[in-house]
C-alpha cells in the first residue's frame, strides 16, 4: 500500500533536487531495512520522516549522509554522491547521540569543526549564538546537559552553512521546554531557506514543524504529503452539521460519504473527500454550522503503520 | 537566503591542519592521567631507581649508570606517551567522534596523520622531561650521546605509536590505557628497560630479544654503550613496526569501510 497525497509535490519543482532517492534498497544480511525507497525532496522543504522503530529511518538517513551505501538503487544529494556533498558541506546532520568528546570545551568542539570545514573563527561565535550556547563556550562538553550537548551538535551542523540539514531523532531525551526551544531554533533557521529533513517518532513534532510528512513502514513509504493530507489519507475527515430531520439513507448516498450517523439534529458524515461532502451539504441541503475535523496524526500513524 | 554566500571547496591536505593539531594537543594535555603517566611517572621512576650514589659513580661507556637508567626511562616514557597518543582513537570511536568526523571533509588518512604527530609530540616532551630531570640529578653522558640517545629514544617510539593505533582500533574501550599500561610494563621488563636482559638468565634473555621493547632500548642506549648487537635491535624495531602498522591499517580499513 502506497498512498501519495499530493503527487505534484514530488514531481514538480525546478532545478536541482535536494535529495533524490531512486529505488533504494538496503539489506543487512537477510534483513531488508530499506525496501525500494523513492523519495524526492526539493530545496526549501521541511520534511518529517516519520515511522515506528525499525522502519528504516536511520538507515535512510545514514545513506543520505554517505555513512553507508545502498545495496541497490541510487542516492544523490544536490546532484552529487552523498560523501562528496558531505565533504563540501552541502549537507550536515544532528545525530541522535554520541559524536562529542567530553574533554573538549563547547567552543573548542565548534572551533575544530570550523577548522575542518575551512570556516573562519568569526563563524564559530555566530553559530554558538544561534544555537543559544554562546554563554557556555568554556564549559567542558562532559559537563553539559543533554539539551546543551544537542544544541552543540546543532551548532556544529550549522558551521558549514549547509543547504540541507538532517536531524535524526533530535529531541530524544529532552524535556518539553528543551524540545520547544530546540524546535524554535530550527524553525528560525529553516525560515532562511534551508532544507530540513528530520526523523522522528514524536508525531506532534512532525505535525507542528514539517511542511511534508513521509510516513515509513518496513522500509517503504506508506504515505507522503502535508500533515493534514496524511491524516486525511489514513482516517478521512468527519463533517458535522446541524440538519434537523435528516434522512440517513439520503446522507449515505451523498458522493464521498463512507459512513453517516444521525444524533438528534446533528449529522456526522465520514469520508476522505470532506470538501465534496461539505459542498453538497451547503448547496443541496439546509445544513448549517458545519465543522470539519480530522483525526489526529497519531490515529493516521497507527492506521498506516499497523501490520495489515 | 544566505546559504550560497561562500564558495564550497574541499580543504587542503585532506583536512590536515595546524589548527586541528593544536586543538588535539591541548585536549591531550588536559587529560591528567596522560600527563601523569607520560611525563611525571617516567621521571619519578628514574629518580627512584636511577639516582642513587652508587649508580652515579659506576661507569658505562663514557657515562654513568644513572645516565644509562635515564635513557631507559626516557624510552619508557616515550613509549607510554606514543601508545596513549595512538590509543586515543579507541576513546574517539567509543564516543562516536570518529563517526562525527566522517560528516566533515577530514580524510581518514589525515586523521591518522594527526594522531601520529600528536603521539610523537608528546613522546618528544616525555623524553625531554626525563633528560632534563636526569641532567639535574647526576646523569652523565658524553655530549654526542645526550643528543643521540634522546633522538633515538624518540624516533624509535614510533613503533609504539603504531602499537597504540592498532590497539585503539582493536579495543573499543573507554579505558584502553588501563589495559595497555600494565601490558607496556610487562613488555618493558621483558625488553630490558628496568633490568638489563643478561641479568635475567639465559633462556629469558633469548626470549627478551624478540619482544618489541628490546630493540628500542638497545638502539636508544647505543650512543652511550657502543655495545650490543645493533643489527638485531634494528631488525627487531623494523619488524615490530611493520607488524603493528599492518595491524593498524587492517583495523583502520575495516573501521572506515562504508558498508
Amino acid at each position: 500500500m502506497t498512498l501519495t497525497a499530493s503527487p505534484d509535490l514530488t514531481a514538480t519543482g525546478t532545478g536541482q533536487l535536494a535529495v533524490n532517492l531512486d529505488g533504494v534498497v538496503k539489506r543487512f544480511g537477510t534483513v531488508t531495512a530499506v525496501d525500494g525507497l523513492d523519495l524526492r525532496i526539493r530545496p526549501g522543504e521541511v520534511v518529517a520522516l516519520l515511522g515506528p522503530n525499525g522502519a528504516g529511518k536511520t538507515t535512510t538517513v545514514d545513506m543520505v549522509l554517505g555513512l553507508s551505501k545502498p545495496s541497490s538503487g541510487s542516492v544523490q544529494v544536490y546532484g552529487r554522491p552523498p560523501q562528496e556533498a558531505v565533504a563540501l558541506g552541502l549537507v550536515s546532520a544532528v545525530m541522535q547521540t554520541g559524536g562529542l568528546l567530553k574533554d573538549y570545551t563547547v567552543e573548542e568542539t565548534a572551533r575544530l569543526t570550523a577548522v575542518l570545514f575551512g570556516r573562519p573563527r568569526s563563524v564559530v561565535k555566530e553559530v554558538l549564538e544561534r544555537a543559544g550556547i554562546a554563554d557556555i563556550g568554556d564549559r567542558l562538553v562532559g559537563k553539559c546537559s543533554g539539551g546543551q550537548q544537542q544544541r552543540l551538535r546543532f551548532a556544529m551542523a550549522l558551521l558549514p552553512d549547509p543547504e540541507l540539514l538532517i536531524l535524526d531523532e533530535p529531541t530524544t531525551g529532552m524535556d518539553v521546554g528543551g524540545r520547544r526551544e530546540f524546535w524554535e531554533a530550527i524553525r528560525q533557521d529553516a525560515e532562511r531557506g534551508r532544507t530540513v529533513i528530520f526523523a522522528t517518532h514524536y508525531l506532534e513534532e512532525a505535525d507542528a514543524y514539517a511542511d511534508r510528512v513521509v510516513l515509513v513502514r518496513r522500509g517503504r513509504i506508506v504515505a507522503d504529503g502535508t500533515a493534514a493530507e496524511v491524516k486525511a489519507l489514513a482516517a478521512g475527515r468527519t463533517v458535522r452539521a446541524t440538519l434537523p430531520g435528516a434522512d440517513l439513507d439520503a446522507l449515505n448516498r451523498i458522493e464521498g460519504v463512507e459512513s453517516a450517523e444521525v444524533r438528534g439534529d446533528s449529522v456526522y458524515l465520514h469520508g476522505r473527500d470532506s470538501d465534496a461532502i461539505a459542498r453538497h451539504l451547503l448547496t443541496r441541503t439546509d445544513a448549517r454550522d458545519l465543522e470539519i475535523t480530522s483525526r489526529n496524526l497519531e490515529d493516521a500513524f497507527l492506521t498506516l503503520t499497523a501490520d495489515a | 537566503m544566505t546559504t550560497l554566500a561562500h564558495d564550497r571547496t574541499l580543504p587542503k591536505f585532506g583536512g590536515f591542519s595546524a589548527g586541528m593539531l593544536a586543538l588535539e594537543l591541548r585536549r591531550l594535555m588536559r587529560n591528567k592521567r596522560t600527563v601523569i603517566f607520560t611525563l611525571i611517572m617516567p621521571a619519578a621512576l628514574f629518580l627512584l631507581f636511577g639516582s642513587s650514589g652508587d649508580y652515579k659513580t659506576q661507569r658505562i661507556g663514557d657515562g654513568n649508570v644513572t645516565g644509562y637508567i635515564m635513557v631507559s626511562m626516557a624510552v619508557y616514557g616515550a613509549m607510554l606517551a606514543t601508545t596513549s597518543g595512538g590509543a586515543m582513537v579507541s576513546i574517539e570511536r567509543a564516543a562516536g567522534w570518529s563517526r562525527q568526523l566522517r560528516l566533515t571533509p577530514l580524510k581518514p588518512i589525515a586523521y591518522i596523520a594527526v594522531k601520529l604527530i600528536v603521539a610523537m609530540l608528546i613522546g618528544a616532551v616525555s623524553v625531554a622531561v626525563a633528560f632534563v630531570v636526569g641532567a639535574i640529578s647526576g646523569a652523565e653522558l658524553p655530549a654526542h650521546a645526550w643528543i643521540g640517545c634522546a633522538v633515538l629514544a624518540w624516533v624509535c617510539a614510533l613503533v609504539f605509536a603504531a602499537f597504540g593505533l592498532f590497539m585503539g582500533y582493536l579495543l573499543p574501550s573507554e579505558n584502553v590505557m588501563q589495559i595497555l599500561g600494565p601490558v607496556l610494563g610487562i613488555l618493558s621488563f621483558a625488553g630490558g628497560l628496568f633490568v638489563p636482559v643478561d641479568q635475567l638468565g639465559h633462556t629469558f634473555a633469548t626470549i627478551a630479544k624478540f619482544t618489541p621493547v628490546y630493540g628500542v632500548g638497545e638502539i636508544a642506549r647505543y650512543p652511550l654503550t657502543q655495545d650490543g648487537d645493533l643489527a638485531l635491535a634494528i631488525l627487531n624495531v623494523v619488524v615490530w613496526t611493520a607488524l603493528f602498522s599492518a595491524g593498524a591499517m587492517w583495523r583502520f580499513r575495516r573501521d572506515t569501510a562504508r558498508v
